[in-house]
């Protein structure tokens, strides 16, 4: 019992926590992708901010002594989320927007973001260093630990309260995000943009308009997703390197300009991250004496020793551009 | 006059493939393009909306002067525009693409998609259905349903029966004459000549960037010039 438990720790929580993760990030990369027309590399750096600006903001709670019953960094989730949409708003303006204008190529479009990518990593570690930092140097971190009343299961599952937060926040975003793109003027605007961007230029539908809807969402829901995983375990400024390529392979595996195939494609990502590197010698033991005597369980059974983890979704990237480059949701080709 | 585009030049990058073309439409009337391929016929209609760049020449609607205006500007002003391909949002339902052409209006719109679905039937009971899974005729029905959520003043058609069978192409025919009788001014380009002079008041027949004929429809029908050269005898 205590190797399910195990189990349920190791892997259906942390995947559902870094899945999370990679949704809120993905659904941003797809929408860019679908309605702007270009790879957004500087998405996984929106994340980084996101981050910053809840630390900062969380900090401005404690210097106010403003206690709060979730955690602060939690509270000033929204204020985080508007300042990063702001800030996307920002960088599109300055760098996307002219080019927009010119009627540059979409390759050119990608430069740029791979430009903005590191210029925004270089202003982090400008300001900010390379240390990584705690939400949690006022308050506690509440861990929440539930005994199984089962005899036999002594170990508890094990869940913290920000990965609760994150979960349902997720959740949150996925309903009000289906309702936006269904049932709002905006949102379906943005699905006809993405559809067919001339048919919606004729049909006077104001791209640019769209186009800040467009960063707003994307902005918000990679702030939620960088400040999350940061109160979850600890800020590392250079999150967005180590985001980047399982929000992609996200994106790409639910087929680009997808949003729901975004979804589903990060937590895709973020289970097979976990399933191949979680240890199944752990559950192989309790079933030794049913194994042929000459199988001995070896003390280590991964299909990847973790630190080899970033080559999971870049296998998955491969893969499914080799064999089904649309993506599960039919997505456009890259 | 509601149309007046006097000696438009315009093209793709250095080449020009419009060299001074004259397009006229009175209110509430019904203009025909035909020309053969090549002619210039669908890039008059670009250049019209402001899809392409007009590098001489002039386009005046109502006596406004819109040349090179962003199609975005003339929607407002009450023209709206048909292409001939990939004119509709094939992910969006029947009714959502209505929807999206009523994007620059601010009031109610309910009572105008009603009234596309008096004037096309058949889209009422697919209203929740992608566009895209429709067939050729009505999808063609949801590209002039969503043009006319603004209530243009004039409609710009480019080839509104290519590829449709003749049963589908009298229906859109005879919508574009119901279209045109309750005021709509009707800018087409047409493939099948003949029918479409038909219905015109205006014929123009373009060839190689040029005005060749501009007379009334039926002028243009009993010309035996035009009918030799341009109608296949």
């Amino acid at each position: 019992m205590n190797e399910l438990v195990f189990f349920v720790n190791k892997v259906l929580i942390a995947g559902s926590v870094i899945g999370s993760i990679y949704a809120l990030g993905a659904v941003g990369v797809t929408l860019v992708f679908g309605i702007l027309r270009f790879a957004h590399f500087a998405h996984g750096d929106l994340m980084t901010v996101g981050a910053f600006a809840a630390l900062i903001a969380a900090g401005g709670l404690h210097a106010f002594d403003v206690s709060t019953p979730l955690p602060a960094g939690f509270v000033a989730l929204p204020a985080a989320m508007a300042a990063t949409a702001l800030f996307a708003i920002g960088v599109d303006r300055l760098f996307y927007r002219p080019l927009r204008n010119l009627g540059a190529r979409p390759i050119v479009l990608v430069m740029a973001s791979i430009g903005v990518t590191l210029m925004l990593q270089g202003l982090v570690r400008l300001f900010a260093g390379t240390a990584p930092r705690n939400f949690f140097t006022v308050e506690r971190k509440d861990i929440f630990r539930i005994d199984l009343p089962f005899e036999l299961a002594s170990r508890p599952i094990i869940v913290t309260e920000p990965q609760v937060l994150l979960v349902l926040v997720t959740a949150a975003a996925v309903v009000a995000l289906h309702y936006f793109l269904t049932r709002s003027r905006l949102g379906k605007a943005m699905r006809a943009m993405s559809d067919n961007a001339d048919l919606a230029r004729i049909s006077g539908i104001d791209t640019e308009l769209v186009a800040r809807a467009t960063w707003i969402i994307a902005g918000g829901l990679a702030a939620a997703g960088g400040a999350l995983l940061s109160l979850d375990v600890t800020l590392k400024p250079d999150l967005s390197f180590s985001l980047l390529l399982p929000i992609f392979a996200a994106a790409i595996v639910g087929g680009v300009g997808q949003p729901y195939g975004a979804i589903a494609g990060g937590f895709l990502v973020g289970f097979v991250e976990t399933l191949s590197v979680f240890n199944w010698s752990v559950l192989l033991r309790p079933l030794a004496p049913m194994l042929p005597e000459t199988f001995e369980v070896p003390a280590k059974l991964a299909f990847v020793p973790p630190e080899y983890k970033i080559v999971v979704p870049f296998f998955i990237l491969v893969a499914v551009l080799v064999w089904r480059p649309t993506g599960i949701f039919r997505g456009r080709v890259l | 006059m509601l149309l007046e585009a006097a000696n438009l030049c315009a093209g793709y990058g250095e080449m020009n493939i419009l060299d001074g073309v004259s397009l006229a439409l009175e209110a509430g009337e019904i203009g025909v393009v035909i020309g053969p391929n090549g002619a210039g016929k669908s890039t008059a209609l670009k250049a019209l909306f402001g899809l392409l760049r007009v590098s001489e020449g002039s386009i005046r609607l109502d006596g406004a002067n819109i040349t090179n205006a962003a199609p975005e500007s003339l929607v407002r002003r009450g023209m709206s525009y048909v292409p001939q391909e990939r004119n509709v949002f094939e992910t969006l339902s029947v009714e959502e693409n209505l929807e999206m052409g009523a994007f620059v209006r601010r009031d109610d719109y309910r009572r105008l998609i009603d009234r596309v679905y008096g004037l096309f039937p058949p889209l009422e009971d697919k209203r929740r259905q992608p566009a895209g899974e429709l067939s050729g005729g009505q999808r063609q029905m949801v590209a002039m349903g969503r043009a006319l959520m603004v209530e243009p003043r004039l409609l710009l058609l480019d080839e509104p029966t290519a590829g449709l069978s003749p049963l589908f192409m009298s229906q859109i025919f005879e919508q574009i004459t119901a279209i045109n009788a309750a005021g709509v001014g009707v800018l087409m380009v047409e493939q099948n000549a003949r029918q479409a002079l038909g219905i015109a008041h205006r014929g123009f027949v373009l060839a190689s960037g040029r005005n060749r004929f501009t007379d009334t429809g039926p002028n243009l029908l009993a010309d035996p010039e035009v009918a030799r050269s341009f109608l296949g005898g």
